[in-house]
């Protein structure tokens, strides 16, 4: 099913939110995007999605492992 | 002039011994942001100390090799994720033969059908999806796939450094992560419509 315009935003979201599409694209998508809550709602989310993945994934360095790499370090020198 | 010849090489030798040290400190300066991509391309967190203590030991090394005021992020990981394949991970059918996923829309779209479209509104509504949801469902993807979406959204590194992290063309960073970001919506989807 194909919904006309929306189908091009959805084409460049990703591109989008990596900041890594041309000004004329970037043009294209926001014209699109101040006129339609659907790809609106769709791009928010998406966005939302990405930071959350991003924070939830993350897991700190485990203590100690600092020093082992210090270690190295003094080791080679 | 043969008796400025040692004064000259300790010279040198000072200035290399400054070079290594700064290149060092950068380096394990870091470590945390090169540990939380490791953690996310390997399967338990031994693993993945193991790879960052690799990585360092031969970037330590390699330190000369290392261009300054080039992407030292970028070097380090280069390293790692060489390190990372060394290590026999298997070798998998290319994920580019998979089956097509999903649009990009997927997993709104399912959220939306299943409690309406003003779920879309809800300021956490990605907050449904537990973290071990998540973490399972990047551990699930194939790996090229998993590489390249743990260097761009873990990591937050561009398309042209992850092509040069991974050495492939960028239009297969692109099309790898678009299609990694699609199956991992399509994992998590059982979860945010239950």
């Amino acid at each position: 099913m194909s919904h006309g315009p929306c189908d091009a935003c959805e084409e460049l979201l990703q591109g989008y939110l990596d900041r890594e599409l041309t000004e004329a694209e970037v043009t294209q998508a926001e014209s699109h995007l101040d006129g339609c809550d659907y790809c609106r709602r769709r791009y928010r989310f998406e966005e939302s999605l990405r930071t959350y993945v991003q924070t939830t994934a993350v897991e700190r360095m485990p203590v100690g492992l600092m020093e082992k790499l210090t270690q190295l370090r003094s080791e080679g020198a | 002039m043969g008796e400025q010849e040692p004064e000259v090489d300790g010279r040198r030798i000072a200035a290399e011994a400054r070079d290594r040290v700064r290149f060092e400190e950068e380096a394990l300066a870091l470590a945390d942001q090169v540990y939380r991509v490791a953690r996310r391309l390997v399967g338990t967190r031994e693993e993945a100390e193991d790879l960052v203590q690799d990585t360092y030991g031969r970037a330590f090394r390699s330190w000369r090799s290392y261009t300054p005021g080039t992407n030292l992020r970028a070097w380090l990981l280069r390293i790692l994720t060489n390190l990372n394949l060394d290590r026999g991970r298997k070798v998998q059918r290319t994920p580019d033969m998979q089956p097509i996923e999903e649009g990009d829309y997927y997993l709104a779209n399912k959220m939306a059908e299943s409690q309406g479209e003003q779920v879309l509104d809800q300021e956490h509504v990605v907050e449904k999806l537990s973290q071990d949801s998540i973490v399972t469902a990047l551990a699930s993807l194939p790996h090229d796939f998993r590489d390249t979406v743990v260097l761009v959204d873990i990591g937050e590194f561009s398309y042209a450094d992850a092509a040069e992290i991974l050495d492939v063309p960028i239009g297969t960073v692109m099309s790898r992560l678009h299609r990694g970001r699609r199956l991992l919506k399509q994992k998590l989807v059982e979860e945010a419509i239950s």
